[in-house]
């Protein structure tokens, strides 16, 4: 893949710096990007953030991003992989905000309600395993003693079961990876998480 | 289920690091470049780095030293020293720094903590809280920057910082700091109770079997300086870290 083609959209939301820097560890040239206009050459976008929902949303409206991520995630299905608050920003909207998500995956995003998840600290913060659901291309295979990284308050609840592709165990089951065609969320940060996120993003960048 | 963080604290001076004893008496450890490198190759399941000059001088944080340990980190890192305003923790955050640490400026005024919280995540912030025991054994808030103790109650202080949007605490007993002679489980305890964000507690602590006596207190992850840095009674440079088997073993029964 040539530089310009995994597209990091920059909108201020996030921690795209560490992502690119594990993206360079395992030797993907990746293109940090602040036009949105780039996304048209794009064979992989990574949505990365931090933060509030609105916040997220109305960054990327903000700089102009959201038709041109339609256009390259829904019409050219260009392989999109959304992380932590970039997850829930494929979603249809949150508790924590009013403004609409990109509604790529029919799922909304909640509080940790305390009758579902009794006595835990919120935000749900450090290592933690992932229970697979279902097969799928991202989660590596052959990683003994897999765990990622996890801080986040809210957490993404699928109305279609099939999009679920891993849980975590965090008082109750949490979506920890999530998936809708061309479409990935993970919850944790894999560009904080060791060799397992490492080979997590080699592997979306094969899908 | 999530596992308990075990997290090397490091402190930095100038360009290197220093291990203190009680806050004081600083031994060189080593350049942080070289040992954020092996505890990122031993996956340590996280890093503090705490500049110990930044607010007692007053001078800014070492962004150009903070962007290069981002780089070799594939874990989180948390930085703290120096933070006084947003557009600081903005710029560490572009660096690739995940959360922040405050003291100094967050027992100025703790807006500062819900301003990076909105802006942020809740979960990018820490409040570093120091306690030293006074002559009568007496828990005192305690400021780093002017090496005092602070009228002010630590129990509230602790409190408004929740309210103010804090992601975790950092409990750092004083009077254990280099000592190695086990963290205040006492005091962890207190503050643990009834605490809603997650727990770190700092100083003391020697072995495996003080980090799972401070989980069993009431942490919620352990960090650790000298235990990771520094061994034997001549307190030799020495970095280690625990394999993740032992981790395991540790926190399993």
């Amino acid at each position: 893949m040539s530089a310009d083609m995994i597209v990091i959209p920059d909108v201020g939301i996030g921690n795209v710096k560490s992502v690119a820097n594990m993206l360079n560890r395992v030797g993907a040239p990746v293109h940090v990007s602040n036009q949105p206009g780039d996304l048209k050459n794009a064979k992989r976008i990574i949505l990365a953030g931090v933060g509030a929902f609105d916040a997220g949303m109305q960054a990327l409206s903000a700089g102009g991003w959201v038709e041109q991520l339609q256009e390259a995630v829904r019409v050219r299905k260009v392989p999109v992989l959304g992380i932590c608050l970039g997850m829930q920003l494929l979603c249809k909207g949150s508790e924590e905000g009013t403004i609409p998500g990109l509604c790529w995956v029919d799922a909304t995003v909640m509080r940790f309600d305390a009758k579902e998840f009794p006595n835990i600290k919120v935000p749900h913060m450090g290592w933690n395993t992932i229970d697979v659901k279902r097969t799928n291309d991202i989660i590596p295979v052959d990683e003994p003693d897999q765990r990622y990284y996890f801080a986040h308050s809210y957490h993404v609840v699928c109305e279609d079961r099939n999009n679920l592709v891993a849980t975590v165990d965090y008082g109750n089951a949490v979506a920890a990876v999530i998936q809708n065609e061309n479409v990935f969320g993970v919850q944790f940060h894999p560009e904080k998480s060791h060799r397992f996120g490492m080979h997590l993003l080699a592997n979306f960048l094969k899908v | 289920m999530l596992k308990h963080r075990v997290i090397p604290a490091l402190l930095l001076r100038n360009d290197g690091l220093v291990k203190t004893h009680r806050f004081k008496s600083p031994q060189y450890i080593g350049d942080p470049l070289n040992a954020v490198r092996i505890f990122n190759d031993k996956e340590v399941d996280e890093l503090m780095v705490l500049d110990m000059d930044a607010s007692k001088t007053g001078a800014p944080p070492n962004f150009s030293m903070i962007e290069q340990l981002a780089g070799e980190c594939f874990m989180p890192l948390c930085y703290g020293g120096g933070i006084r305003a947003l557009d600081d923790a903005r710029r560490i955050f572009a660096l690739g720094i995940e959360k922040v640490c405050l003291q100094t400026a967050a027992l100025r005024d703790l807006s500062i903590v819900s301003r990076i919280a909105e802006r942020y995540g809740q979960q990018s912030v820490v409040v570093s809280v120091d306690v030293k025991r006074d002559w009568l054994g007496k828990p005192k808030l305690y400021a780093a920057a002017t090496s005092k103790t602070i009228k002010f109650s630590w129990q509230q202080f602790i409190q408004d910082a929740v309210t103010a949007g804090a992601g975790e605490i950092l409990l750092n007993a004083v009077d254990r700091d280099g000592t190695l002679k086990g963290p205040d489980l006492p005091l962890i305890g207190a503050v643990s109770k009834g605490l809603p964000i997650p727990l770190i507690s700092l100083g003391g602590v020697s072995s495996l079997a003080d980090i799972k006596a401070a989980v069993e207190a009431g942490a919620t992850a352990v960090a650790a300086g000298a235990f990771f840095v520094l061994h034997g009674p001549h307190r030799a440079v020495l970095i280690t870290y625990p394999q993740y088997r032992n981790l395991e073993k540790l926190f399993a029964n």
